[in-house]
């Protein structure tokens, strides 16, 4: 017992090392966004000293940086992930709810068509996708949510509707004897009821979509709308001599909102992410 | 229950729940079945179509039958592309699982700050592929430059880092997955195993790692998607770099991976979308078999137990 006890105190100092180097790319990104940008190059692992501080420079560039402002991008993630992932889970779960309960020959063919939809890899798309996005003016942050609706509901729908099943249906049939059309016993009584995969589904969008470079990048008309992955990605490959401490600290910009978003809510992101990996 | 549930379901819910529902159809299932077609069954139809044809937009496609397939083909750099990340694909596969298990099996054993330690693997997983990509070359470069050389100019450098940025990004993932498979071995089954006089390797070879086997189905088959799939980090870390220049003028990037590859054949050069769009075809058959095998894999498990 005693020899156990001392063994998982090693373990324990063992995982201590391991964690501190494991968070090392992220503390090393922190300590660069503070250093000037001979020294990010030469001194990539040192900490910032008096000759190599300056400051918050870095983040006063990186936002200024370019013709475009970063905040402007800043906004445009926000504003189409926020809009994307709630016209997804409202959508697709009545959807889902639509199928499961009708199960008519038509529902079963969108059922099984969004299934097979999770295995079609986006390069399958991307050229097609876009061309129609632009036809139909779906290309700017707007109006990108249908898009995102139309690429993302297979998995949605195959999370709510494997939930669904599993949901007893005399409750709605109790509402519906209440006098509940279809309306509001879906929005008063199944739509609660789904919590745990609102959730889980809500986290698996708020993910793909906040850190998705290819399909925006493609749709969008870049010269007017810029997400936070397209403009780090625009920054680097625009100009010849790459302003690297403004980079670093946009990075630091945009990873924060993300590490705040799951230290406060870890729970639920560990069981969304996973959950949609395990079923999908 | 369940047969009671059905009966109801037949007598009562065709009037009370099926058909007030049916006549919803235009609020409940228009707007996703439109917002679909537009974003998937349309463009996946079209993609199809366009494979064989010769086009720069969809608007001037011709029909030429199966010659973008057979030129995709002879693409060397496609080859060198589909090689290339098998070879990405099986590498990573062997150190991510290992490494995920290896974690998730010491994190089980009730030590102090599990808890911290499993926030601490699974956070680089929420970073986005080209905010990975940036933070590794700089890291990459920060320990080559001191040798005068540099991630883009070695594809060994650009190949071993880029397992490790796979691997710093999915251990945890994968590590999750795991700790809910081990957490799911009977513990009477491993104290009786103790009691018959067996040591910690044998019961771990012989009882947690056949019990945990559908996780391990789980974790291979998404590592070995996310390998295939793999586009952004590709992007960013290197770009594909060093290129090779063939004799025949054809490039090789010597670190592109298939994603890659195809967004190049239709991005690089608008002659050759027809070439990109077969490529994407046999991309998207490469993927959804492997998919389907994974399907098939996790049933017959079932099925045993």
């Amino acid at each position: 017992m005693k020899k156990e006890i001392a063994r998982r105190k090693w373990l324990t100092g063992v995982f201590i090392v391991v964690c501190v180097i494991y968070l090392m790319p992220i503390f090393t990104v922190l300590m660069n966004s503070f250093k000037a940008n001979a020294a990010i190059n030469t001194d990539t692992f040192a900490f910032p000293n008096a000759q190599s501080y300056v400051g918050t420079d870095n983040y006063v560039n990186g936002i200024n940086f370019g013709e475009y402002p970063f905040l402007k991008s800043a906004g445009y993630s926000l504003l189409i992930t926020i809009t994307s992932s709630a016209l997804i889970l409202v959508c697709t779960s009545m959807a889902a709810w639509y199928i499961s309960r009708v199960n008519s020959v038509f529902a079963r063919i969108i059922y099984y068509l969004c299934v097979f939809s999770m295995v079609v890899p986006f390069q399958m798309v991307m050229f097609t996708l876009a061309k129609t996005a632009n036809t139909l003016h779906l290309d700017t942050p707007y109006t990108i949510p249908v898009i995102y609706l139309g690429f993302g509901a297979g998995l949605a729908v195959f999370m709510f509707a494997g939930f669904v099943k599993g949901i007893p249906l005399e409750i709605e049939e109790a509402a519906a004897i209440d006098g509940c059309g279809p309306l509001r016993t879906f929005f008063l009584v199944v739509f609660p009821m789904l919590k745990p995969v609102l959730i889980s589904v809500g986290v698996l969008e708020i993910m793909w979509i906040w850190n998705d470079y290819l399909l925006p990048y493609l749709v969008l008309d870049r010269t007017k709308y810029k997400t936070i992955p397209i403009h780090i990605q625009y920054l680097q490959g625009s100009y010849g001599h790459v302003d690297l401490g403004a980079v670093m600290a946009l990075i630091v910009i945009s990873i924060v909102p993300i590490v705040v978003f799951y230290l406060t809510a870890q729970k639920y992101i560990i069981k969304g992410v996973v959950e949609g990996a395990v079923k999908g | 229950m369940k047969r009671r549930a059905r009966k109801s379901n037949a007598a009562l819910s065709g009037k009370l729940i099926r058909r007030p529902i049916q006549r919803m159809f235009p609020i409940f299932l228009l707007p996703t079945f439109i917002a679909f077609c537009i974003g998937f069954i349309y463009p996946f139809a079209k993609g199809i179509y366009l494979s064989f044809c010769k086009f720069t937009t969809t608007s001037n496609a011709k029909w030429i039958g199966i010659g973008n397939y057979i030129k995709a083909f002879q693409d060397a750099s496609f080859m060198h592309a589909f090689q290339y990340t098998a070879m990405v694909a099986i590498v990573s596969l062997i150190v991510i699982n290992l490494l995920a298990f290896a974690v998730a099996y010491a994190l089980t054993r009730g030590i102090k700050g599990s808890n911290t330690f499993r926030t601490v693997f699974f956070m680089p997983n929420l970073i986005g592929g080209i905010v990975l990509g940036y933070i590794w070359s700089m890291i990459f470069d920060g320990i080559l430059s001191r040798y005068g050389t540099s991630i883009v100019l070695s594809s060994t450098y650009g190949y071993w880092g880029l397992i490790i940025l796979m691997a710093w990004q999915q251990i945890g993932y994968m590590m999750i997955i795991y700790i809910a498979g081990l957490q799911s071995v009977p513990g009477d089954l491993i104290e009786a195993a103790k009691i018959d006089g067996a040591n910690g390797w044998h019961t771990l070879w012989h009882i947690t790692i056949p019990t945990i086997m559908p996780s391990i189905t789980i974790c291979t088959f998404l590592t070995l998607t996310n390998s295939f799939k793999l586009f952004d980090q590709n992007l960013v870390l290197n770009g594909g770099q060093p290129f090779v220049f063939m004799a025949d003028g054809t490039v090789i990037r010597s670190t592109e991976m298939l994603a890659l590859n195809i967004y190049n054949t239709f991005y690089l050069n608008a002659n050759s979308r027809g070439v990109g769009q077969a490529k994407a075809v046999m991309f998207f058959v490469l993927v959804a078999t492997i998919a389907l095998i994974q399907f098939s894999a996790t049933r017959s498990k079932e099925v045993q137990q």
